[in-house]
């Protein structure tokens, strides 16, 4: 085999000279209770001193995240490169728009659509995953890129029911029942989204370390020694593109009910693409690292907005120097960092003997 | 009553289907020409992300962009040879300027993404050098947005009205021009594949490229010289779609790309011959079901049929079998 051909240990060896000390990672490793206590209580205080915009923005965060965790189990846990991660976002959002606005006279309750659209977006990861099962790296990236522009497209010319680049527009605001209060400000959304980013990623995070986890770590280290370990598969790739589309489903949910109206144009192959450049910036398969990359990618051009014309010429030069710089992201999954760190002592016991 | 107006009627509609039968059979014959035209060029950019994938195995994600900059280049060098009267005048030494120019411009960009972007991820996990490439596609989608503007680019018209008349179907010039400059250098790249010793080089780096090293091939320098044909190809590409359309902008890149790499896919990923072939029949058949269906879906026939190529046969159709990673 050529040295194209190798797996991500053998890389990970490659490229461990290059690794700035992941003082980050460590100390998130060490601490892990307390910084997410901390992070939680300033998630929670957060929009008490920022104005009603900038909870609008940090509901875009949220959102991200939320996504960039549902990715995460796709790319990050499983290893399988999904460019078209949009599609499922957009089957949620158009589920909720759909079977809650005045488009077809329908107003299911938000509560009962959320678990319809999670199970719609499910079945639609399964349906794509079932056809690209055999292959791997690009291809199953092409592939899945095709997929989120074929669903875009059809959003934009099924004008019956999607009335296409119009979008559908006044979409039901969530209410709670019981006190019969209704969902309407950005602070109220930031929290639903705060809450649902937690859900995902408690569900992620106790996935990484279940047996399935470990499954589909061991299946993007090396499809076919996990096979001879007994690992099926076709069904682990399955439930991850099934899990993964959920999460995603559910964030497109969200993202219809707070906007209000929805058009094709939210759904490109930037989104997509956002959504991995986050988990990769951020640190694959590490769930705080999904957080920092979705407050760097979708903060940070805020912040640069006087800038506006240069961001995107920013971000893609950040994305090439993270690439070639910082490979493993800001904050590294911890499997990888205990990995990189016993290569770096078989390293030293070589050049000291 | 009703008899006489059947036999009256009768006549004229069998006319009437007559006709409607020629102009389908020559509309059809049209829609075929505007498929070769179209598909030539999607072959000279699918050229690019082939040659790269054979030695490298990586998807240029940026190859689109080195399209568009090429377009850019032949626009401005275009536009200042008629304001200065010389394009007028000389439209043969013109229009060798302006390719000459644009493909310059193209092979050095790739060949410099490469030295950027791509060479110090050669032995980096897979997913690392295409989110790179993905990163260069925004930045240089953006470089020329920042520094040209939003606006539409219009290209002077270098080529006469009319055309060929072939049978009931007449032949623009600039199409008759763009499928025989592309065929040329279709012709040129296989003879330069096959016949030269570079080319000798890049088919043995695609093969193995430790073994291709062990046997005092320049890898590095081999790589480098693959993706200055592709980008010089693309770049040309990038003139032909100029003269087309007649309009670009920094967003022309990205479809052209996407459709340019599926007909890589549909040739066969890596193999030369097996690009052109694809380029050519997805522009077919892109033209084909813009008669068949309605045109805004003909971006979902060329994605659907990727999707549907890559499931039935991911070699593609003149591609070997080739490793599964």
């Amino acid at each position: 085999m050529s040295s194209v051909h190798k797996g991500a240990f053998d890389s990970v060896r490659d490229w461990s000279h290059r690794l700035a000390p992941p003082w980050i990672s460590q100390v998130l490793g060490r601490h892990k209770r307390l910084t997410l206590a901390t992070l939680f209580l300033l998630a929670l205080l957060l929009p008490l001193r920022a104005d009603s915009y900038q909870v609008h923005i940090l509901g875009y965060i949220g959102l991200f995240a939320m996504m960039g965790v549902g990715l995460n189990v796709v790319v990050g846990f499983a290893g399988l490169l999904d460019l078209g991660y949009v599609a499922f976002f957009a089957i949620g959002a158009y589920t909720y728009a759909l079977l809650a606005s005045p488009q077809f006279g329908l107003h299911i309750p938000f509560w009962f659509v959320i678990p319809v659209a999670v199970a719609i977006a499910a079945l639609a990861g399964v349906l794509l995953g079932i056809p690209v099962l055999r292959m791997r790296g690009d291809y199953l990236a092409i592939v899945t890129l095709g997929f989120g522009e074929i669903i875009r497209l059809v959003l934009n010319n099924l004008d019956p029911v999607t009335r296409g680049p119009q979008g559908l527009s006044s979409i039901d605001r969530p209410s709670i029942p019981l006190i019969s209060f209704t969902l309407d400000t950005p602070i109220h959304f930031y929290y639903l989204i705060l809450i649902a980013c937690v859900l995902s990623m408690f569900i992620a995070g106790r996935l990484e370390n279940s047996r399935v986890g470990r499954a589909w770590v061991a299946m993007r280290e090396d499809e076919d020694a996990a096979a001879a370990m007994g690992v099926d598969l076709i069904k682990y790739k399955l439930l991850a593109f099934a899990i993964g589309a959920s999460f995603a489903g559910f964030g497109g949910v969200i993202f219809a009910a707070r906007q209000g109206s929805i058009f094709p144009a939210d759904f490109t192959l930037m989104v997509s693409i956002n959504v991995l450049a986050l988990v990769i910036i951020g640190g694959m398969g590490s769930i705080p690292g999904v957080v920092v990359g979705a407050i760097i990618l979708v903060g940070l051009p805020e912040v640069l907005r006087d800038i506006q014309q240069f961001r995107m010429l920013v971000f893609g030069a950040l994305l090439v120097a993270m690439m070639i710089f910082r490979p493993e992201g800001f904050i590294s999954a911890a499997r990888q960092r205990s990995e990189v760190q016993r290569i770096r002592e078989l390293g030293s016991v070589k050049t000291t003997s | 009553m009703r008899q006489t107006t059947r036999s009256s009627t009768s006549p004229i509609k069998v006319t009437l289907e007559r006709t409607l039968r020629g102009m389908q059979l020559d509309l059809w014959a049209q829609q075929a020409i505007n498929g070769l035209t179209l598909g030539s060029i999607y072959a000279l950019v699918a050229l690019g992300y082939t040659m790269v994938y054979g030695v490298l195995q990586m998807i240029n994600f940026a190859h689109g962009e080195v399209f568009m900059v090429g377009s850019y280049a032949g626009f401005f060098t275009l536009t200042a040879l008629f304001a200065a009267g010389f394009g007028q005048s000389n439209l043969i030494l013109t229009l060798i300027i302006v390719f000459l120019v644009a493909m310059v411009v193209g092979g050095i960009l790739a060949v410099g993404l490469e030295r950027v972007a791509y060479r110090p991820l050669r032995r980096a996990p897979r997913l690392a050098p295409l989110i790179s490439a993905i990163g260069a596609s925004i930045f240089l989608q953006n470089a020329v947005l920042v520094i040209f503007g939003p606006r539409l680019q219009v290209y002077p018209y270098v080529f006469p009205a009319g055309g060929v008349s072939l049978g009931n179907v007449s032949i623009t010039y600039i199409r008759v021009f763009i499928i025989f400059l592309s065929l040329a250098f279709m012709l040129g790249l296989h003879v330069f594949v096959r016949r030269t010793s570079i080319g000798k080089a890049m088919r043995a780096v695609a093969e193995d490229k430790d073994t291709a090293a062990l046997m005092g091939i320049d890898v590095d320098r081999t790589i480098a010289t693959t993706f200055l044909v592709g980008g010089a190809l693309a770049g040309a590409a990038g003139v032909m779609v100029g003269m087309y359309y007649t309009q670009i902008n920094h967003m022309i890149g990205f479809v052209p790309g996407l459709k340019a790499f599926t007909a890589a896919v549909l040739g066969g990923i890596g193999n030369v011959p097996g690009a052109m072939v694809g380029g050519l029949f997805l522009g077919l058949i892109e033209a084909f079901s813009a008669q068949a269906i309605p045109a805004v879906y003909k971006d979902v026939v060329a994605f659907g049929l990727l999707v549907l190529v890559l499931i039935i046969r991911p070699t593609g159709i003149l591609g070997e079998v080739i490793g599964k990673k």
